[in-house]
């Protein structure tokens, strides 16, 4: 059983919407890659399988292209176009990232194709948007999220250092998150109505609305939030959560205790390991465990004894974190009830029991090199029509004769 | 107008932003999307309902500005679970919903008496959708998390950093926004399901998931190649790691905490920003330097040293100008926006309507986040603010539920709504 049973996707090969694609394919759409003569550039993207560059090497394109088929096609040719045109009479959706006026000069644009497939989605994801001359300028994931927001808000306490952009292609990401969820979207509402439709998405407008309070601050109250070390943009400066463990690994405190059974619980840690006997302000601890009535925190700094009780939680905090491991303080805070996170790099997290229990991690064969590489698994997990790899990204043109003599054979059907 | 989702129906218990993110894109394609709070603890379980930014000196549970932002379009019931009376109205709302959506610490519903098993017996069919931190299975699933501790675990804070520096993070819950769009495609993925099948499903979304899976490179990196991204020295996540290019960077400017952003990715770009800066000399910068930079290879080689070279060029030009001159001559550049340019300034984000003007019942008109996609048959719509707490019992009681006034009134008084 598949969510996306019978969808056929037709995605114009680019880096830029690669992963709306993987996101279609992985829920079982029949995706199929259109790449030129040359294939898609991003086949040459490093890393390398064994650090060695070649062929159906690049973990890059390994890891944005699963589930997918891939076909030969220049469309700048009659033939081309020709059968990109069948292609797209058999097909559900389009996925593309081409230049803004590249498809309506091929007549092969929207109000092209829907002549050939009434029920056809076509989904353009661009810079910033299929009517802006400014989509076609160059763009790499770190310019689109500097003039799109996130960076503004991240960064460090002292700003003679850069805003930072969190790494890893997340304004493509982005992008492709939102690709994704209009096209989901649309084939919902073509399953009541019949009806395709023309989807126009500008990655930069979709990191602007993934900014969360630097947008609203603005929007709001007209309040400009700055950035701090470890911790949300604030418009006002706020107390450090991100702290350096015994070991030289960090963690994240997140919101410091406040309810009566958190001040217990953090004290008879203290006392079990012994931390108690020299942190005077454990008394706090105690009277904030027995605590009646509400726990005011708007009176944080006006009313001593809240304020008092307040900062004894998050000192405890701090003393434990400077006496024990990362991970111990994790796992320990946690099961005191307290929500903390320990700074993991990706391959620390991927190797986690949680994340092994749960089955995240699944192996893939590599037929081509002769043997299973073990992949990042389902981002959401759909029992009745579950996630799953249904085959390793092609190599270039794999499949288009298996295609095109398909085509042939469903065209001839379909008349 | 008949939106794209106007024949869905939803039963929702989300809050903060990564669930009420997820339901606020329904909710602009038309679903109806009903919100349950708690009338007891006055909805606060959403925090967002009553913190800061405000729009004026009012407080409260109706006046948080990221609420509204949040909940846009929805309609909001207070419903008291813990009598038999709420249990009931909450069971007919299910029995007209296509899904039931919530984002409490796992096993919260099922103590209210509502776990999957019950929810299927109401209306066989249901889509339940789940969204905690460490999902409901597994060893930690009993854990706690935030957007930060989300992003903490999952390796999401560590690759956002400068060498020699704790992990900078991101400065926001990227993971409340993300996990809240992973909860809206998998709402809409199981919905297609049952179009397909007609048959419903439990979706237990696990946020520390979702953001692990946005490591995919570096992760085969490591499973294939065994290298970590944990390396001596530390890590500049403003740097390409990837695909060589050089310079990649963010560099000053000139003002005050001013910034622009700029990509080299061969050599042909590099060499038309060269000539921008031998044409452009500034006071005091060093621009002699250049050539030794011609080879992508030594620019790679010697990447702290073109940065310093480049910020002392940079650090005397306004931002803006910067960036036309480096549009002109189509080298990959964005200036850091600040909040004011890119909303208030920048036509861009105008064209897509992107921050349109809702009313709120008490606030007003205030502006809020739209959504960053046109759609040229069912384009999504926001009128309304987040629901006041309550706002829409009576309406939904008396014309979802075909209850009287009387009976409606008589809830009231028995504390169940």
């Amino acid at each position: 059983m598949s969510a996306l049973n019978g969808v056929r996707v037709i995605e114009l090969a680019n880096e830029t919407n690669a992963f709306a694609g993987k996101l279609l394919g992985d829920m079982g759409a029949d995706v199929i890659l259109i790449e030129p003569v040359n294939g898609e550039p991003s086949r040459a993207y490093p890393p390398f399988v064994d650090d060695q560059p070649g062929d159906n090497h690049s973990l890059y394109f390994m890891h944005y292209n699963t589930s997918k088929r891939s076909v030969v096609l220049d469309l700048d040719t009659q033939a081309g176009q020709d059968a990109f045109k069948q292609l797209i009479y058999s097909s559900d959706i389009l996925l593309e990232s081409e230049p803004v006026n590249r498809l309506s000069d091929l007549g092969l644009d929207y109000k092209d194709l829907v002549k050939l497939q009434p029920k056809l989605i076509h989904a353009a994801l661009t810079p910033y948007g299929r009517d802006q001359a400014l989509s076609d300028l160059p763009v790499t994931d770190l310019t689109l999220m500097a003039s799109s927001g996130p960076p503004w808000s991240c960064g460090y306490d002292d700003h003679s250092l850069p805003p930072v952009r969190g790494w890893g292609q997340q304004a493509y990401h982005t992008g492709c998150h939102y690709a994704f969820m209009s096209i989901l979207t649309a084939l919902l509402y073509r399953n009541v109505s019949g009806r395709g439709q023309f989807i126009d998405i500008s990655i930069s407008a979709a990191l602007n609305v993934t900014t969360e309070a630097s947008s609203y601050s603005w929007l709001v109250s007209g309040t400009t939030v700055q950035r701090q070390t470890g911790r949300h943009a604030a418009t006002k400066p706020t107390a450090e959560s991100q702290v350096k463990c015994a070991d030289g690994r960090y963690v994240n405190t997140g919101v410091p205790p406040r309810f009566p059974e958190e001040f217990g619980r953090l004290l008879t840690w203290l006392t079990e390991t012994g931390l108690a006997e020299d942190f005077p302000e454990a008394v706090f601890l105690d009277m904030g465990a027995n605590w009646q009535g509400p726990f005011d925190l708007s009176l944080i700094g006006e009313d001593e004894t809240i304020t008092a009780i307040f900062m004894a939680g998050r000192d405890a905090l701090m003393k434990i974190a400077h006496s024990s491991s990362a991970y111990d303080f994790f796992i320990g805070c946690q099961n005191s009830g307290l929500s903390v996170g320990i700074v993991y790099a990706p391959e620390e997290a991927f190797e986690d029991e949680h994340f092994q229990a749960r089955g995240f991690p699944v192996e893939v064969q590599h037929d081509d090199l002769d043997r299973t590489i073990t992949y990042p698994g389902a981002p959401y997990q759909l029992p009745v029509s579950p996630w799953s790899i249904s085959r390793r990204a092609p190599h270039l043109g794999e499949h288009t004769t298996e295609i095109l003599a398909g085509l042939a054979t469903e065209n001839d059907e379909h008349r | 107008m008949q939106g794209a989702l106007s024949h869905i129906r939803i039963c929702d218990f989300t809050g903060q932003l990564a669930g009420a993110g997820a339901t606020k894109w329904l909710a602009a394609f038309g679903a109806e999307v009903i919100r349950i709070e708690d009338p007891v603890k006055e909805g606060r379980w959403d925090i967002l309902r009553s913190t800061p930014p405000f729009i004026d000196a009012r407080r409260g549970v109706n006046f948080g500005g990221g609420f509204n932002n949040h909940n846009t379009d929805k309609k909001g019931i207070t419903l008291n679970l813990r009598t038999d009376k709420g249990k009931q109205i909450l069971t007919e709302i299910i029995k007209k919903s296509d899904a039931v959506t919530e984002n409490f610490a796992a096993g919260v519903l099922d103590k209210w008496g509502f776990s999957y098993e019950e929810l299927k017996r109401i209306k066989p069919d249901i889509i339940y959708v789940s969204n905690c931190g460490f999902g409901h299975k597994g060893p930690y699933s009993q854990f706690k998390t935030w957007g930060p501790i989300v992003q903490a675990v999952s390796g999401l804070t560590f690759s956002s950093a400068l060498p020699g520096q704790p992990p900078a993070g991101w400065g926001y819950s990227f993971m409340d926004h993300t996990g809240g769009y992973y909860m809206a495609m998998a709402i809409m993925l199981a919905l297609l399901e049952r179009d397909n099948s007609g048959l419903g499903q439990w979706v237990d979304l696990a946020c520390t998931e979702a953001g692990l899976s946005l490591n995919g490179p570096a992760l085969l990196d490591w499973t294939v190649n065994q290298r970590p991204m944990r390396q001596p020295g530390g890590f500049n996540s403003n740097r390409s790691q990837f695909t060589p290019m050089a310079p990649h960077g963010i560099y000053p400017c000139s003002g005050e905490d001013e910034w622009i952003a700029i990509a080299c990715r061969n050599d042909s770009e590099w060499l038309s920003l060269h000539k921008i800066i031998q044409d452009n000399p500034q006071d005091q910068a060093e621009t002699s330097w250049g050539r030794q930079f011609d080879h992508l290879q030594n620019r790679l080689d010697h990447q702290d040293e073109l940065d310093q070279a480049l910020a002392s060029w940079t650090m005397q030009q306004d931002k803006f100008h910067l960036q036309d001159c480096l549009r002109q001559a189509r080298i990959p550049v964005g200036a850091v926006q600040k909040p004011r340019e890119r909303i208030d300034e920048d036509p861009t984000t105008e064209c897509f309507d992107l921050w349109p003007t809702i009313q709120h019942s008490k606030m007003g008109q205030v502006r809020v986040d739209g959504l960053p996609a046109r759609f040229s048959e069912t384009p999504w719509q926001m009128t309304h603010g987040g629901p006041c707490l309550g706002e829409h019992t009576d309406e939904i009681l008396m014309q979802l539920l075909d209850k009287s006034s009387d009976e409606v009134e008589q809830l009231r008084e028995e504390g169940v709504i």
